[in-house]
């Protein structure tokens, strides 16, 4: 009795369905399927390296070659290094931010919230653009003006080019993040707090035991949007990197693909590194997702 | 108890709240504030002046014109094929998403729950980890350097999937499906008649996400195009500013601020008319 309205249901799924997944196939799922096959071969030029090559199979070679490059493992240090600045800083403002919004303290809360998040309206190559002036020194007034107080810093050199890329992100990020964060604390139940209240929580009781912990799938949401995302740090450290001569040219991992695909042709070294890369990015949201639903489920 | 009341209210009074919004917003807007006043600076200014100072002159319309008629009005082509990319490309795949999302929350077919595990799986994969997997597929199909190289990867979105699973379990109500399945009308139908409708606040907010990310980009099309013809703004921004760095032209240096401006200020004004949608797209990824 069911079966008309069945089939109609699964050829309509079909319909509905076959765009979105031929596309996908198309740009994600053969892309990562061609760059499997591709890393298991070596290329052996001869002269300059257009054509007429020849594909030696290497089998795990290209991967043990990414893995023992340390240009490559330190470009996950950068990217650890990086996290370890940018995701408690980005994430707590944020937080704090949010909360301080939700305080009932706060006046003309849509024109902070409007201003907070314009810099995500600024697309990632403008805002590194723009911050990569303010770093410069002998342009820059913000290097300037700490110059004039006696703070002497080189926002390009080698040691602080991680801050730097990590502030262009809080800068980008932060605003985003919060308004996430507002919105969920608004969803929080208001009984809830009342009866906190009646309880004898301060302001800052409130804050820590009660509604941090009730939008904590939207802070682990966003702590694992984060993650995804600076793994494939680029944008701000090439644009740095076109600045300073302090950070080489496989600084991130996606940097060192970039650099060994396009600098020294060897397309099965970037293929290998790239899935390398995904493969990583999905084990760590991966990882996430399972740490928040255990801590939820708590 | 008492004791802590007094250090409270200093931190926690409406000043000192009002103080501390204050000063981030002050993070937030004074590089924004940068490039405005730069970009109506003339190129003596902009390296002589205080960068949070106004210059002695408005060069605004002459650094305007300066930008639209460089290497035979480029930008322009820039903004135009931007448009495309990012415009088009986001509305194809905000309505394949939509349709998708739909599928995977209201229809029976078998293999449902595999196929959206492969779908997160999609979410999981970084964007600029493909970059170069699509460019070594892409040189095989003969797509580098192509329009179809940069614009195709953009209509496939599955964050935007998931997002329009949620919003169709929650504003598309089971009854409503079933009073229309009784009435006889198809499956098809109560897709494109009934259900689209609903969600049309949810496919706006799909659209943004993914035109912002698209409007984004930068290692896609950095390796895709050597065509500057075909660049988007961003990659033309880029090349802007790296031969002012690298060639000394202190010239193309103010192009790209002011090209920045230019391209900055449609985006902000988007999101100001539609923060509506991003606001409730944001939350529903969040909060599930």
């Amino acid at each position: 009795m069911a079966s008309p309205s069945t089939r109609g249901q699964r050829r309509t799924a079909a319909l509905l369905l076959s765009p979105f997944l031929g596309l996908f196939a198309a740009v994600t799922l053969a892309p990562l399927l061609y760059a499997a096959w591709l890393s298991l071969f070596t290329t052996r030029t001869s002269g300059l390296g257009f054509g007429g090559t020849e594909s030696v199979f290497a089998g795990w070679d290209n991967y043990v070659r990414a893995l023992s490059d340390p240009a490559f493992r330190d470009g996950f240090l950068v990217v650890a290094a990086y996290c370890a600045v940018y995701i408690p800083v980005m994430i707590g403002g944020a937080l704090l931010l949010a909360l301080l919004l939700d305080t009932g303290l706060a006046k003309a809360r849509s024109f902070f919230q409007l201003a907070l998040f314009l810099p995500h309206a600024v697309p990632g190559l403008i805002a590194a653009l723009i911050w990569v002036y303010l770093y410069t020194p002998g342009l820059s007034p913000v290097v300037d003006l700490l110059d004039s107080t006696g703070i002497d810093v080189d926002f390009l050199s080698a040691d602080n080019a991680v801050l730097s890329a990590a502030n262009i992100a809080v800068w980008e990020w932060t605003g985003y993040n919060m308004v996430i964060f507002y919105a969920a604390l608004q969803a929080v139940p208001r009984e809830t707090l009342d009866a906190a209240k009646v309880d004898g929580a301060g302001a800052i009781r409130t804050a820590l035991s009660v509604k941090v912990p009730m939008i904590r799938p939207a802070i682990a949401l966003a702590v694992l949007f984060t993650v995804i995302g600076s793994i494939q740090l680029f944008t701000e450290p090439k644009v740095i990197y076109n600045a300073s001569s302090a950070i080489g040219s496989t600084f991130t991992p996606n940097m060192y693909v970039q650099t060994a695909a396009f600098q020294n042709n060897d397309f099965g070294l970037a293929a290998a590194a790239s899935l390398l890369i995904a493969l990583f990015a999905a084990a760590l949201s991966f990882a996430v997702t399972r740490f928040s639903r255990r801590g939820s489920a708590s | 108890m008492n004791t802590s009341s007094p250090r409270r209210s200093a931190l926690l009074s409406k000043a000192g709240v009002a103080a501390m919004l204050g000063l981030a917003t002050l993070y937030t807007l004074l590089p924004l504030t940068w490039l405005l006043l730069s970009s109506t600076k003339s190129r003596e200014d902009l390296f002589g002046t205080n960068g949070f100072a106004p210059g002695d002159e408005i060069h605004l319309t002459e650094n305007l014109h300066h930008l639209f008629t460089a290497d035979d009005g480029v930008y322009l082509r820039w903004v135009v094929n931007t448009v495309a990319y990012a415009g088009v490309g986001a509305l194809l795949a905000a309505v394949f998403s939509v349709a998708a999302g739909y599928a995977f929350d209201k229809l029976a077919f078998p293999g449902k729950e595999r196929l959206f595990s492969l779908v997160l799986l999609g979410v999981m994969v970084p964007g600029t980890a493909l970059a170069i997997p699509l460019y070594l597929l892409a040189a095989e199909a003969g797509l580098v350097n192509s329009f179809w190289g940069v614009f195709l990867p953009g209509l496939v979105f599955p964050f935007g999937v998931y997002l329009a699973r949620v919003f169709s379990a929650s504003y598309v109500p089971d009854e409503v499906l079933e009073a229309a399945r009784m009435d006889g009308a198809g499956e098809t139908r109560a897709f494109c008649r009934i259900a689209f409708p609903m969600l049309v606040p949810g496919f706006v907010t799909i659209f943004l996400f993914q035109f912002t990310q698209i409007w984004n980009s930068f290692f896609l099309p950095l390796v895709m195009l050597s065509d500057q013809d075909l660049y988007p703004v961003n990659l033309g921004l880029y090349v802007w500013y790296s031969s002012a760095l690298s060639q000394g032209h202190p010239e193309d240096y103010l192009l790209a601020v002011v090209g920045s401006l230019v391209s900055v200020v449609p985006l902000i004004v988007l999101f100001l008319m539609l923060q509506r949608f991003w606001k409730s797209g944001m939350t529903a990824g969040a909060v599930k």
